[in-house]
Order: C-alpha cells, then sequence, then structure tokens
C-alpha cells in the first residue's frame, strides 16, 4: 500500500518504538496499516506481543539491513 | 531576515534569546528581526508542577513575566496565531493581524488530552496544569489510605513523570505515616516500567524494595468511576481508591486545525529540525513527530542547535550543524533522591544509583531555570 503510514523511530530510545507505535495507533482509523521502522531487536517481539494483546493484526516483521519494519493493521 | 518564533515556552524563548545574541549587530542594522507571538503573557516553568501536587511550592513561583525573560530587540507579543499561510510565508493572528516571515519557528508545544479516554478527567487526579495539581494536591491531603493506582496514557510529556510521581507518592505518605494503609500499584504501557531499558532495569528493583506493585503492558482504555476500576486496552483492570494519570497528549489545536500534523504533531526532519517539505519553516519542542522524548531539554538542545543554523542562515546562508538527538532527564527518585539519564540518537542513558546530590541539584535547576531560559547558561 502506497499511502500506507510510517513510524519513523529509528534511534529512538524514549519513548522508543513500541510507545511510537500505540500513540500513532490512537491516531489511525480502524482498517488503517502502519509501518513501524526500528533500529532496537528488541522491537520484533515486543511489538507483535502487544498487538496480539490488544487484539490487531500483524502483516510483516522483517529485518533488512539492521532496520525492523513492522507493518500493523488497526482492527479496533 | 525576518524571523518570526511561533510560542513563548521553553523552546521558543532559548531560540529567541539564543538568536539575539548571536545577532546582536545584524537586529541594530535591521538587518535580522526577531519577532515572537504566544497565546500568554506570562511564562510557566512546568516540571514544577511535580512538587506543586505535593504543596513543595505555589503556583505563583512557577510564573515568571514572558517579556522580562526576553532580549532587548525581540519583538513580543500576546497573539495567538491561527492560521499559518506556509505558501505566502504568512501567519494570521488572533487580533486580525498578518506577519509576514522569511523563517518561522513553531514552538507551540503539547496539551493533555484526558477527555479522549472515557471516565479519566472525571475520575482521576493528574498535576499537568496548575488547576489539576492544586486539585491534586488538595485530594491527596485528604486522602486516609486505600489502593492508588498510577496510570500512563501514550504519548505524554515528561518521560520520566510517571516514575517521580510513584516515587514521591511513597515518600509523601510514609512522611505521614501512611504507608501500611496505602498499596501502590504502578501501570506502565508497553512490557517493562520504564521506557529506557536502563532506566526500567535500576526501577523495577527500587519498587521491590519499596513494595510497590506493577503491571505492565497497561495502557488505559476507560474509567468506571462508579466500580473505581481502570480497563486496559489488554484487557486487564486496575481497582482503584485514587487514581493518578499521567494523561495522554496532543499537539496544539491550531497545528492540526491548519493540516501541519496529525494530532498536532508536526513531521519534522530529525536533524535539520526544517518541516518535512519546507526549508524556511523549523519545529522544535513537544510539537515535534520525532521520535525522542517530549522533554524541556529536548526542546532547550534543540533551540540550541537552530539558533546556531539559524544565524548562519543570516550570515552564511546555509545551515552549519545537525541535532544529534541529545536529551537528558532528572530522574526523582523519592522526596530527596535524585538520578539522572542523558542519551541521543546513538547512545542509550547509563543511569546511576539515585543520590542525594543529584537531587539538589534539580532542585537549584528549578531556580537557575529561568537564566537558562534566558540563554545565560
Ligand atoms: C508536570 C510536568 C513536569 C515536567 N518535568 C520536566 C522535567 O523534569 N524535565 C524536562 O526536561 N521537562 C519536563 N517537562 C516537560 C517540559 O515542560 C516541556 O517538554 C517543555 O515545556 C516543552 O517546551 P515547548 O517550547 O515545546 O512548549 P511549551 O513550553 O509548552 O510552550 C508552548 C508555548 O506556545 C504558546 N502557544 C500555544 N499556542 C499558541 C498559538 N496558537 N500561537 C502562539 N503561541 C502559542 C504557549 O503560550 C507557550 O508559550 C514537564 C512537564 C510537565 C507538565
Amino acid at each position: 500500500m502506497s499511502d500506507r503510514k510510517v513510524i519513523d523511530a529509528r534511534g529512538s530510545f524514549c519513548p522508543g518504538p513500541l510507545m511510537e507505535l500505540i500513540a500513532g495507533m490512537k491516531l489511525a482509523q480502524v482498517g488503517e496499516e502502519l509501518e513501524l521502522l526500528s533500529t532496537d531487536k528488541g522491537s520484533a517481539n515486543d511489538v507483535p506481543e502487544w498487538i496480539r494483546k490488544v487484539g490487531h493484526e500483524i502483516l510483516d516483521n522483517r529485518e533488512e539491513l539492521g532496520v525492523w519494519h513492522i507493518v500493523v493493521k488497526k482492527m479496533k | 531576515m525576518k524571523i518570526l518564533i511561533v510560542g513563548g515556552g521553553m523552546g521558543g524563548t532559548i531560540l529567541a534569546n539564543n538568536l539575539a545574541r548571536r545577532l546582536p549587530a545584524e537586529l541594530k542594522a535591521g538587518k535580522a528581526r526577531i519577532t515572537m507571538l504566544s497565546a500568554s503573557d506570562k511564562h510557566m516553568y512546568q516540571p514544577g508542577l511535580l512538587y506543586l501536587a505535593f504543596g513543595r511550592t505555589t503556583p505563583d513561583e512557577l510564573y515568571r513575566d514572558q517579556a522580562s525573560l526576553l532580549e532587548p530587540g525581540i519583538k513580543f507579543f500576546v497573539d495567538p496565531v491561527e492560521q499559518f499561510l506556509l505558501d505566502k510565508n504568512q501567519v494570521k493572528t488572533k487580533s486580525g493581524k498578518t506577519y509576514d516571515y522569511d523563517v518561522m519557528v513553531i514552538a507551540t508545544g503539547s496539551r493533555p488530552v484526558p477527555e479522549t479516554i472515557p471516565g479519566l478527567a472525571e475520575h482521576s487526579e493528574t498535576f499537568y496544569t496548575e488547576e489539576t495539581a492544586v486539585k491534586m494536591f488538595r485530594r491527596l491531603q485528604g486522602f486516609e489510605g486505600g489502593r492508588v493506582v498510577i496510570a500512563v496514557g501514550v504519548p505524554h510529556k515528561c518521560p520520566m513523570a510517571p516514575l517521580e510521581i510513584t516515587f514521591m507518592l511513597h515518600d509523601y505518605f510514609k512522611d505521614r505515616g501512611l504507608l501500611d494503609k496505602v498499596k501502590l500499584h504502578y501501570t506502565y504501557p508497553i512490557g517493562r516500567v520504564h521506557s529506557l531499558e536502563n532506566v526500567a532495569k535500576w526501577a523495577a528493583p527500587e519498587f521491590d524494595r519499596l513494595g510497590i506493585t506493577y503491571e505492565t503492558l497497561f495502557n488505559i482504555k476507560e474509567v468506571d468511576g462508579k466500580a473505581k476500576v481502570v480497563h486496559s486496552e489488554e484487557g486487564t483492570q486496575a481497582p482503584f481508591d485514587l487514581l493518578i494519570s499521567i494523561p495522554a497528549h496532543r499537539g496544539m489545536e491550531v497545528i492540526e486545525k491548519n493540516g501541519l500534523g496529525q494530532g498536532g504533531w508536526i513531521p519534522t526532519n530529525r536533524t535539520r529540525l526544517n518541516m518535512e517539505g519546507r526549508d524556511n519553516v523549523f519545529a522544535l519542542g513537544d510539537t515535534t513527530n520525532i521520535p525522542i522524548s517530549k522533554a524541556g531539554s529536548t526542546a532547550h538542545f534543540e533551540a540550541e542547535a537552530l539558533g546556531e543554523n539559524i544565524a548562519a542562515m543570516v550570515k552564511l546562508g546555509a545551515p552549519v550543524r545537525d541535532y544529534d538527538g541529545k536529551v537528558f532527564c532528572f530522574i526523582e527518585a523519592g522526596k530527596d533522591r535524585a538520578t539522572y539519564a542523558m542519551f541521543d540518537y546513538q547512545n542509550p542513558p547509563q543511569p546511576k544509583e539515585p543520590t542525594r546530590a543529584v537531587h539538589w541539584f534539580k532542585m537549584a535547576y528549578n531556580k537557575l531555570y529561568w537564566v537558562s531560559a534566558r540563554g545565560l547558561l
């Protein structure tokens, strides 16, 4: 999707990638997709954990040159 | 060059004074002009609100006249901007005036929005405004025991506030001899007790030592005031007798209304601080969408980088340096001990054991802030 909103949280220690994503999800519409960029390898696990717990959807979770690209969809 | 600064808070004030000190000759000769537009004739030292909530300072101590903080040569008007006409290099203000600029810096800050969570504003105490901090102080004074829950909205300014308020509440109840009647329960939105990993590693054992319980991955969904329960997005509940909240924030409405950024957060280049797609519009402080702490120190370090760059644009025709993401935050670890966290885009913080010395340094900084805002520190 070309109009997917990108949250660039590379190099973010505080508030950090997950907190940036939570803030982004609040502003997103149901059905919208967001792509999180993170250089924190912890994101590969803690983002999916939160997404599942809250009931949103993970569409992609991959690493490219030290950057994690995690695509999520707001479900509710 | 006409330099327009919108916002007379921490970032705008430090920037204006920094520029006035760098450009005295240009200001005198009329080659540069610095105009500041703000929404208030007063300047509030917001970190003081934390102490106000415990009656350790009073509201009048938190304010100075904004005009008294500005270097001579800066034109200051209390006339909030209502329209940003970026294609015309103009803004329109509440009084109906139009201001032209060659370079504009937006530093309008952020605001708590507890009303975005059902029940939160009505059923919790907070300290993010003068009014709510005074109300919290009165509530604490009348509180004789029960379960105290700390709940944290996202995003929020001052990332240390959730920890600080919890440690300070602990010491407040201890001083009142109520610790055996009070149960402190801390909640936090992500999977550890603070976003900074090293700070979380220090704070969790501190909580254990003090008997403070905690729950992570807890995002406030709604507050049921009748049942006295906070429900989380994650499906859990936290019952409370007293709910202390760090509300979620947004940027100013005027930013969102003018289409400058969703949620009031302006898309900003993280090193040059220009608004994405504009090279004569900059943003600093809380209102940027840069993924770093919304803190006074962030606004301060950004203002220094931007001051140097805008002065260089006047003198050399181009900016000269990058902002490196530097942030410095004190962390109160109770009523008389503190530590700090310093980090940038490349380097995480390495917090040290809290000491009395750092606490007293923070107390001194609370006074020194006024010198710092003038650009003298
Ligand atoms: C309880 C609390 C504790 C804190 N503790 C700390 C701490 O310990 N350390 C730390 O570093 N930070 C702390 N902070 C955060 C810090 O105060 C903010 O991050 C900082 O003030 C941000 O600066 P700013 O210039 O972006 O915005 P602000 O300082 O909020 O200034 C915004 C300015 O914009 C003006 N304005 C608004 N709308 C308009 C408009 N339409 N036109 C023109 N002007 C407008 C306002 O009048 C104001 O002058 C704390 C904040 C709070 C609330």
